[in-house]
């Protein structure tokens, strides 16, 4: 198929950026859209232009550093990472946008990538339970009955790609966030810090510079992991629960 | 599985000829080499005693001693982790935008520890036999003890983290069976163990972090060691947002940076994963050790053109109910799978391997899969003028267990193949073929995890220890923790006990001649103005070795490699084409460096694969086999660890062995048949 590229071009951040267009002919429907990036590259390159820069590691959906906004949803029109999405889901002749995640939290380093390292910031601030090693009991002096386990692990299926951010109008984090706070506070190992934990993620999240939650739900659509929208219900009521409690 | 062995047939090795020396010309031979630091003694008694005699830092003195990790996968992070709490001064460097990426986060199946929980007969030793016999013989039995051993710390501190492990209704742990084991012993997290227990060490991590214990560099990549007075004493890395070369000092190096499986181009590795880091210490001195190990995984989704990037992994497990075929005729290739008749199909791993079928090993299933392609009769679109797959079918175990069971079963990984290639496995059958996954060679360690160049130690996949000549499935995950959380830290200060060691200037002439080479290497990729993308010699290169350093080697096969690979490394450095500028990111100038490495270890694995004129784990030698085509090892000259020495571009590598003895499991050799 013959495609129209739209690509946010950034030299860096401090830099102004603007979309450019790429006319890329004989892209097969079997090539994953990464994979068609990669193929404009090499035509870039070999006009003497310089290849687009974007991010992406594991190229199977779990590690969650690719990320683009395509046609202005993140992750584009199917629900799984850039990665996993494939040319299939295009027809001949589309024109297709392609935007880095926009956020004030989430700087654009250089064309399509951005710096997430925010996110890392909010889980040093309390996303963790604080066993130092060798200091554990044996794993099964604590059973965990399974529905609670299974709601954890729901929850703790977040990659960190940043796409509920992208997605929300409001650029705010809560999802990545409550699903954090769902994954630890579901679990009897995770209550002794679950008041500190919400407290401190919320402050950091807060400072970033993420917005609040008005409970549109762009973020949950927009999340290749399907992380529940009720994930937020759960922070506020960990951190209700805190205010409480005089945190 | 049933076991599989049989005493060992001296037969079959006795009568090598020992004039074989098919490497003669590209080697030199060097003195042996031994592990000094591994405790004799009781096997079961060994690690306590290494532990109890490694010096202790003074508590007061860790936060004058440093330490530098490099890679924040499973094992670099629970190292820095666990340092970090210490406290110790900790340094931690990754390549991606955050330790959580790292590429351990990508393993599906789980994680072995010999809990017996399941009061199955499982045990430390036999987690401990199972490794060293599904290794083909070629591991140390003290370190191979010793992992068993801690594996089942591991559980508990991962659980004791929040690690979501699969449970039973009452609570407690699930376990299964996993890679033809007897017993149940793998813990899971659905298919995403790797991801549960990456974030769990990432969450230590950032905790440490918080603490201010350690400072993580992220968007960092290591492209030179420093050594200084015959020691590890900082690296060089490039900072990939700005391009600037920074240089940072520590008492002790950790290597940490996985495998280098990308040397083939295409495999199921992440995009960036690479072996600078540790080929830049194989050039300043550290061994290099069993360089051709490498691991071969039967069912990975097909190539679908010469747009593709990297490869899939589906769990073998697909093995357990799947039929593998391919068509008997030539002809039927381009048809449909469902419009050839039962007769003209040819099964043909129950064919040849009546007993086990389609549940033979992984190194045999991989192999007969591209024997059948090389015939002609392989499956799917054609790639560079040959159709690499074969069909992987479950129309019978559809028929048999219904399409809800299957869907109970596979569904996800149905789910993931249909989203990659379009087509519906429960109504088609799916295509197959192997792909390249993990590496069992690395950086040569001793006990303690210390490579040749004293205060640079090695984990994980990078370094060659626990394995063998093949790993088994779900120990790569207790490997990474094992070394990261539990070995390293109770090692490292033996060393660390030393110092801290004088403050290296920042003018040393070792540091300025590192800093040199680092911005030559930037300078002459960004003026060669050459015609060809990286990507396009990476490609090259990892065709070479996917046709004569892959599944099956021979000694034409890969001295035709060395050469092709010299030539291909000579076009690279006069024609490579790097745009763009060296002070900003600059993904192409990435990619070139670690290119730049691969062509030079390509080189010293097909040395090392000719050398080894046996067939052993993920090694097989064309000229080292039955009568009936299996893997033939020869104990009598090949029980020994090669671990090479750098001696310069051009230059031949020297071999140092180190003797393998084994005094507590017999050594078989397996049949299938």
């Amino acid at each position: 198929m013959k495609l129209t590229l739209n690509i946010w071009r950034q030299a860096d951040s401090a830099s102004p950026g603007k979309i450019h267009n790429y006319e890329l002919d004989e892209v097969s429907e079997d090539m994953s859209f990464l994979e068609m990036l990669d193929v404009l590259n090499e035509e870039l390159n070999a006009k003497g232009e310089e290849p687009i820069a974007f991010d992406s590691d594991c190229r199977e959906g779990i590690c969650g550093m690719c990320g683009l906004m395509i046609n202005g949803e993140a992750h584009g029109p199917e629900v799984t990472t850039t990665c996993q999405l494939h040319m299939r889901s295009f027809k001949d002749g589309d024109s297709i946008t392609v935007e880095p995640w926009r956020a004030d939290a989430f700087p654009v380093v250089k064309d399509l990538v951005v710096d997430r390292g925010a996110l890392d910031r909010i889980i040093a601030q309390g996303g963790y339970i604080s066993v130092n090693t060798g200091a554990a009991p044996d794993a099964h002096a604590t059973p965990v009955p399974k529905d609670k386990a299974d709601r954890a692990f729901e929850a703790a299926a977040c990659i960190g790609c940043g796409a509920c951010v992208a997605a929300c109008p409001n650029g705010s984090a809560s999802l990545f966030l409550g699903a954090k706070i769902t994954h630890l506070g579901e679990l009897p190992q995770g209550q002794a810090e679950r008041d500190s934990r919400v407290v401190n993620m919320v402050g950091q999240h807060d400072h970033e510079g993420f917005g609040g939650c008005t409970n549109i739900g762009e973020c949950t659509a927009a999340c290749p992991k399907e992380i529940p929208l009720d994930v937020i219900s759960r922070l506020n009521w960990d951190l209700h629960a805190a205010l409480r409690h005089g945190k | 599985m049933p076991d599989t062995t049989n005493t060992f047939d001296s037969s079959h090795t006795m009568h090598v000829d020992d004039d074989y020396d098919d490497a003669a010309g590209y080697y030199v031979d060097g003195d042996p080499i031994a592990d000094t630091k591994a405790p004799q003694g009781p096997l079961e008694e060994r690690w306590d005693t290494r532990q109890f005699e490694a010096r202790i830092a003074n508590p007061a003195n860790r936060r004058r001693l440093s330490v530098i990790v490099v890679g924040t996968g499973l094992a670099g992070a629970a190292a820095a982790a666990t340092l970090g709490e210490a406290g110790y001064v900790v340094k931690s460097f990754c390549y991606q935008d955050s330790p959580r990426r790292a590429h351990s986060i990508a393993a599906q199946g789980g994680i072995n520890a010999a809990k017996n929980y399941k009061g199955d007969g499982d045990s430390v030793f036999r987690l401990f036999y199972d490794t060293i016999k599904g290794g083909d013989y070629r591991a140390r039995e003290s370190n191979v003890y010793r992992l068993a051993q801690v594996s089942r710390n591991i559980i508990d501190q991962c659980v004791a983290q929040g690690v979501p492990f699969a449970r039973e209704y009452g609570g407690l742990l699930d376990n299964r069976s996993f890679g033809g084991v007897q017993v149940s012993r793998t813990f899971y997290a659905r298919g995403q163990t790797g991801q549960q227990l990456l974030i769990g060490a990432y969450q230590a991590l950032e905790r440490q972090v918080a603490a201010g214990t350690v400072k993580c560099y992220s968007r960092h990549e290591m492209v030179e060691l420093i050594v200084v007075d015959g020691r590890a004493r900082g690296i060089i890395v490039r900072d990939l947002v700005t391009g600037e070369i920074e240089t940072y000092f520590a008492d002790v190096v950790v290597l940490a940076n996985g495998g280098y499986g990308n040397v083939f181009f295409l495999s199921t590795n992440a995009m960036g994963s690479n072996v600078t880091a540790s080929w830049r210490a194989h050039r300043k001195g550290a061994l290099m050790a069993n360089p051709c190990y490498t691991q071969i995984h039967p069912t990975c989704i097909p190539v679908s053109g010469s747009h593709q990037s990297k490869l899939t992994l589906m769990s073998e497990s697909l093995r357990n109910d799947g039929r593998i075929w391919v068509p008997k005729k030539k002809a039927d290739c381009e048809k449909n799978p469902r419009d050839i008749p039962e007769e003209d199909r040819d099964y043909y791993l129950e064919r040849i391997y009546p007993a086990f079928g389609n549940l033979v090993p992984r190194d045999i299933a991989s192999r007969q899969a591209k024997n059948m392609c090389d015939e002609g009769r392989g499956v799917g679109p054609e790639v560079d003028g040959v159709r690499r797959g074969v069909y992987l079918d479950f129309a019978d175990a559809m028929e048999r267990l219904g399409h809800d069971a299957i869907a109970e079963k596979y569904g996800n990984l149905f789910d993931m193949y249909a989203r990659i290639t379009g087509e519906d496995p429960y109504t088609t059958p799916m295509r197959i073929y192997p792909a390249v996954h993990y590496v069992m060679g690395g950086l040569w360690v001793d006990y303690d995890l210390q490579s040749t160049i004293p205060g640079l130690f090695v984990t994980g996949e990078a370094n060659f220890s626990d394995h063998g000549a093949n790993r088994l499935g779900a120990s790569a995950l207790m490997q990474g923790l094992a070394d990261g959380y539990f070995v390293l830290p109770n090692t490292i200060r033996d060393y660390l006990a030393e110092g801290p060691f004088d403050k290296v200037a920042e003018d040393d002439p070792a540091v300025v001649e590192a800093q040199q080479s680092v911005q030559a290497q930037i300078d002459k990729f960004m003026n060669t103005n050459g015609t060809r993308s990286v990507d396009s010699y990476h490609r090259e290169l990892g065709n070479i070795m996917w046709e004569y350093c892959g599944m099956e080697r021979t000694a034409d096969g890969l001295k035709k490699a060395i050469d092709l690979i010299r030539s291909l490394r000579d076009d690279f450095w006069r024609n490579v084409k790097v745009l763009g500028s060296a002070e900003t990111m600059n993904q192409s100038l990435e990619r070139a460096g670690r290119v730049a490495d691969f062509f030079e270890l390509g080189e010293l694995m097909c040395i090392d694969a000719l050398n080894r004129r046996e067939s052993c784990g993920g090694h097989f030698r064309g000229e080292s086999q039955t009568d009936e085509g299996e893997a033939l090892r020869h104990d009598g000259k090949y029980a020994y660890v090669a671990a090479w020495e750098w001696t310069g571009l051009d230059e031949k590598p020297v071999l140092h062995k180190e003797n393998l003895e084994y005094e507590f499991v017999e050594m078989k050799q397996r049949s299938y048949k």
